[in-house]
């Protein structure tokens, strides 16, 4: 064993309650920053969960088109391309696209959409749809429908109709039942109710239909084409990157999920920066804790350093012996405060699973080893000035003592 | 006898200007290879400043200072160190042993901290060395266990351990029963007969004093005779 070593592991073991009461200290902030951890991302990632989990992570379009001015004329008169307001923007080679996009890294889903407004009309009933047109395996592959269903499946034919449940209780309709489908392009559907979900959200809930692509295609006057292609990933972080990735490879308009919830991701940055403000104080008291204890141990120590320097301890020596308690101190505090962390919030949920209002705790997401490297690191800095402080005193002066 | 250790026209100073307090005043003296020498002289004359400045943890304000042919007052505060740990042995009227240390860890630490760690050599010397000062059922025990004379033992034992050429001992049974002192300076005796280590022993004490084969009498920060 080295040297330096077994006088660090000897002092520290020489004031056992001295040494608890650090090693406590430092096991406590490190606790405080693994739970701030756990509980911050966990947090972010319940909210993000509860608030994207249903949506594309990137959607593609055809690019939008606006008004541009073509040419001017010597008369004063100007030609402007106008964006044609009763054409639909549509991706007419979108096809083509979805077999590339399936086989790129990272997806998870990809879903073909037709989708347009509407009206569902039951007896002297009218409400307002958003429709949305879907191939009938993949009801489910961006929002959740299956799993959110309150009657009914989300088997999908080319007529039958799946509806929120909010809209089914305005018009007072229930699974099995003929309502009709009004488009925006005057073209009337009956279809039958397949299932009824609810997704929790009161504007999806009433205004949200799904219909087969088939049957959207002809309600929206649609020969050819799709509107959009919604796409699903496996890590929804990596969203803007990826819609980049995908805009270069495909010439269309990708758009990530961020940027249509920039106040979420916002909200979901200053809880972050909270997090680590209060990381950041619960490593500083650790510091300050190790520092003074050190100190402390420094000064009651004087008259055996001088001893040490009389029989040729070299004052790098008597650093060390300081630096190595520190990393001690810093290490053993460390792991146990994160073994704490981790056992006591393993018993909790993690947030994909936590019932609603619960508590979104993420132990994943306890930064362990991180918290033990940056605490033995703040241990080792905090032994510095104590042990500066040792190596400076005076065989002279304390062995007269 | 070779010459160990010379100094000539010592001065040390501490303080300056209208404090300025002349402790040793061209303090010259030698001590050869296999001296056994008392330190001599009142309160205040400058015996333990000339002791530390000997044990090179000081450096004397101006005169010369030569210890196996080394100019010890031109050397950097590392090679000091060095030369310390491998030339001179310490033994205080307090012991000052690591109180958290054995009897053995105590003996061994001038080896052990030079080399970095305990080697199975240092502590079969360190056995020795307590043996030879009596205290082998004794090795394991904590410093705090021992009683005065033991832990003045342990010191000596210490103070041996590297083999110095210059052992230099302040008080060494200052603080020790007549009984326990006159142990301790029978080992340093047979220690100095038979490994021919040099001793400068600082006392009060006359009966310790004519037990030394020489006596050195500082007054005033000069030696007044014994040189």
């Amino acid at each position: 064993m080295l040297y330096v070593l077994k006088f660090a592991l000897r002092y520290l073991a020489s004031s056992k309650l001295q040494t608890g009461l650090l090693v406590l200290g430092v096991a406590i902030g490190v606790f405080v920053f693994v739970f701030i951890s756990a509980l911050i991302g966990g947090l972010g990632s319940y909210l993000v969960d509860r608030t994207v989990g249903d949506i594309a992570h990137v959607t593609l379009e055809a690019p939008k088109r606006d008004a541009t001015l073509i040419s001017g004329e010597p008369n004063g008169s100007a030609v402007v391309f106008q964006k044609a307001t009763a054409q639909r923007e549509v991706l007419r080679t979108g096809d083509i696209f979805l077999p590339l996009i399936e086989e790129m890294e990272g997806v998870k889903a990809a879903s073909p959409q037709i989708v347009g407004n509407g009206f569902v009309i039951r007896g002297q009933s009218r409400a307002p749809v958003y429709v949305t047109g879907v191939e009938p395996g993949k009801v489910s592959a961006i929002a959740d429908i299956r799993g959110k269903l309150v009657s009914g499946s989300d088997r999908l034919t080319n007529s039958s109709i799946l509806i929120g449940a909010s809209l089914a209780s305005d018009l007072g309709v229930g699974v099995g039942q003929i309502i009709t489908l009004q488009s925006d392009r005057d073209v009337e559907r009956s279809l039958m109710i397949a299932g009824i979900f609810s997704l929790g959200v009161e504007t999806l809930d009433a205004r949200s239909a799904f219909v087969s692509i088939a049957a959207a295609r002809s309600l929206f006057d649609l020969d050819q084409g799709i509107s959009r292609i919604e796409i699903k990933l496996n890590d929804l972080n990596s969203a803007e990157l990826f819609a980049d990735r995908i805009a270069a490879a495909t010439g269309l308009e990708a758009t990530p999920w961020t940027e249509n919830n920039a106040q979420l991701l916002d909200g979901l940055r200053a809880q972050a920066n909270s997090g680590d403000l209060i990381k950041a104080f619960s490593l500083i008291t650790i510091v300050i804790g190790v520092a003074s204890a050190l100190l402390l141990s420094t000064y009651r120590r004087r008259p055996e350093i001088g001893i040490m320097r009389a029989f040729g301890a070299s004052r790098m020596f008597v650093v060390s012996v300081f630096v190595f308690q520190g990393m001690l101190v810093g290490l053993i505090g460390g792991v146990l405060g994160a073994g704490a962390g981790y056992l006591v919030m393993s018993p909790f949920p993690v947030p994909e699973e936590a019932a609603s209002g619960g508590f979104p705790i993420d132990v994943r997401q306890g930064d362990y080893l991180l918290a033990i490297v940056l605490t033995v690191i703040g241990a080792i800095i905090a032994s510095i000035l104590p042990a500066r402080a040792a190596a400076k005193v005076d065989p002279v002066e304390v062995i007269g003592q | 006898m070779s010459v160990l250790v010379e100094v000539s026209d010592l001065v040390k100073t501490f303080g300056e200007g209208d404090t300025a307090t002349r402790v040793l005043r061209d303090l010259s003296m030698v001590l050869h290879e296999g001296d056994l020498a008392a330190l001599l002289g009142p309160s205040g004359s400058g015996k333990s400043t000339l002791l530390t400045i000997l044990g090179t943890l000081m450096r004397p304000t101006s005169g010369e200072h030569r210890m196996l042919g080394e100019d010890m007052t031109q050397a950097s505060d590392a090679a000091l160190t060095e030369f310390r740990n491998r030339h001179i042995g310490f033994v205080f009227q307090f012991h000052h042993l690591l109180p958290d240390f054995t009897a053995l860890e105590n003996v061994i630490f001038p080896t052990a901290v030079s080399a970095g760690r305990e080697t199975r050599k240092a502590r079969q010397r360190g056995e020795e060395l307590l043996q030879r000062v009596g205290l082998e059922e004794r090795i394991h025990f904590k410093a705090t266990q021992l009683s005065g004379g033991q832990k003045q033992r342990v010191a000596i034992a210490r103070a041996l351990m590297n083999q110095p050429e210059l052992v230099l001992a302040d008080e060494p049974t200052g603080n020790l029963d007549r009984q326990s002192a006159e142990q301790v300076m029978d080992l340093i005796r047979e220690i100095n007969t038979v490994e021919k280590t040099t001793f400068l022993i600082s006392t009060h004490d006359e009966k310790i004093a004519a037990a030394c084969r020489r006596q050195i009498k500082v007054v005033d920060g000069k030696v007044e005779s014994g040189d």
